[in-house]
């Protein structure tokens, strides 16, 4: 009953949607009907041309996002315990975060060519950032006296780094994660429509471009539509890992 | 005065301020602890005495002068020196038993016998049951005694207090000094146990020792001489009263100076 109230408005907007194509209050041209999207999109999954393009950015996105993580989060860990590191690492992450990644597509596609690792690239350098700046403050954030008490308690080090400091700023590498997965699905789609072959954006490009709304909407409304399932997902995982916190 | 437990020889300490200016937080600080003595160190607030503690626990280097335990010369933390905090510092994504276990494991103890002897020490402070609560999970006073527990169990020389029941209700505070005590009677260690509260020190310590604000100093050293025993007959005794009311005339000069910001 609460997810029916929570997603209510959706259903409303789609009806709206709907309302304003049968009466004609929106040119159909601009803006198909929904069974004329939905007749499309079952088109789309019939051909393959959906699953193949979708297979194709997803592992695009889950290549660049995976190693952004890994990446983000040591990066992050070694900022936060290292001065020199800090120092030479801060003012080019605080630069280059605000800047749109989409901005050096035309850059990555002179680096990278036209194949899968200009994306991935793409993907990756958007990611890292935020899962970077959310690792280093969490585990700047990390209470003294927890770090005090696990060296009187005998732990080395290296073992504080990653038995402390590292399920200490969980919650915010958690969150910073839940961001750069978004970041993952814009720069996906982004990239794809201007230097790609295939892929989900692409589809969206090449349909729009040969006047196939329906399709093109069909596709915008699945991206989305597996954008919200994978943000679901993320929260539930993270959620999972959290059990210790307070419940609120 | 036999063994000694703890030596602080000429110890000094200044932090660094934000102008450059730096705080002189300790001058010139000697005072000897006996093997197996709980002393307290009582005073205001920016008394340094909380630094002298953690000079102690080897968490912030000794500048000027030096500290010894029976272990040798204070350099870094160790677990011969185990600290409770105000604020308890347990780790918040382990339950009580892995919080325990934790310190165990450190030294070398196998899965099995590390938690054989956790669940031993979390019965100690009354905690049997809450072996899988996490502390989020637990009040102030269960916490602490969970934070107890861990730096018991790994069985230091010294243990390091830093207002341990600071955070609590009077009445679970009460509880938890006489239990402290207990604890401390069936198996002694060198107790220090920083506050400023002149009840809770009188109540515990046998010897106090009275800190003055900035520069932090000892300026007074006084023995308790109220017995092993400390109950509510303890607090009733005349001794007990007058201790406290002579020890907080103490306390009360430097409270003022401190608060009147006079050097």
């Amino acid at each position: 009953m609460q997810l029916v109230i929570r997603y209510l408005p959706v259903a409303i907007f789609f009806l709206v949607w709907e309302i304003v194509t049968v009466t004609g209050l929106v040119s159909r041209q601009l803006l198909p009907g929904l069974e004329v999207i939905f007749s499309a999109f079952v088109g789309l999954v019939a051909s393959g041309e959906f699953l193949f393009s979708a297979y194709k950015s997803l592992t695009r996105a889950a290549a660049g996002l995976g190693a952004a993580i890994v990446l983000g989060i040591l990066i992050g860990l070694f900022m936060a315990t290292n001065r020199i590191f800090l120092w030479l690492i801060n003012p080019i992450v605080r630069i280059f975060y605000p800047m749109p990644k989409s901005a050096l597509i035309p850059l990555v596609m002179i680096w990278f060519g036209l194949g899968d690792s200009s994306k991935v690239f793409l993907i990756f350098l958007g990611c890292l950032l935020p899962v970077i700046i959310s690792t280093y403050n969490g585990a700047r954030g990390v209470g003294q006296v927890l770090l005090w008490s696990a060296s009187s308690l005998g732990a080395s080090r290296f073992e504080i780094l990653r038995e402390v400091i590292l399920p200490a700023a969980l919650p915010d590498i958690l969150a910073g994660c839940r961001t750069a997965l978004a970041f993952s699905f814009i720069l996906m789609v982004s990239s794809e429509f201007v230097i790609a072959k295939d892929g989900l954006g692409f589809l969206i490009g090449t349909l729009g471009d040969g006047g196939n709304y329906p399709a093109m909407f069909a596709v915008i409304l699945a991206v989305a539509g597996i954008g919200f399932a994978a943000d679901r997902l993320y929260a539930a995982f993270a959620a999972s890992r959290l059990h210790w916190k307070e419940q609120s | 005065m036999s063994e000694f437990g703890i030596k602080v020889e000429g110890v000094s300490h200044s932090y660094a301020g934000r102008s450059g200016a730096s705080t002189v937080a300790l001058k010139e600080t000697n005072l000897e602890i006996a093997r197996n003595e709980f002393h307290a160190l009582l005073g205001p607030s920016g008394c340094g005495k909380s630094t002298l503690l953690y000079l102690i626990g080897g968490f912030i280097p000794v500048q000027k002068g030096a500290i010894r335990t029976p272990a040798g010369v204070v350099s870094a933390p160790g677990p011969d020196r185990g600290i409770v905090f105000q604020n308890f510092a347990l780790f918040p994504w382990k339950t009580v038993l892995e919080n325990v276990v934790y310190g165990l494991r450190k030294q070398g103890r196998s899965k099995p016998e590390a938690e054989e002897r956790a669940r031993h020490y979390i019965k100690m402070v009354q905690l049997a049951g809450f072996e899988n609560h996490f502390p989020s999970q637990l009040s102030g006073g269960m916490q602490q005694r969970a934070a107890i527990a861990r730096t018991l169990a790994v069985d230091p020389d010294i243990l390091l207090m830093d207002e341990p029941f600071g955070a609590l209700d009077a009445q679970t505070r009460r509880v938890m000094q006489e239990e402290l005590r207990s604890i401390w009677r069936n198996s002694p260690k060198t107790v220090v146990f920083v506050t400023h509260d002149v009840h809770e020190a009188v109540f515990l310590a046998d010897r106090i020792s009275i800190m003055s604000a900035r520069p932090g100093r000892i300026e007074h050293l006084v023995e308790t001489e109220l017995g092993m025993e400390r109950d509510d007959g303890v607090i009733a005794s005349k001794r007990y009263v007058e201790l406290c009311e002579r020890i907080w005339a103490l306390v009360r000069e430097q409270a003022i100076s401190a608060s009147r910001g006079e050097h």
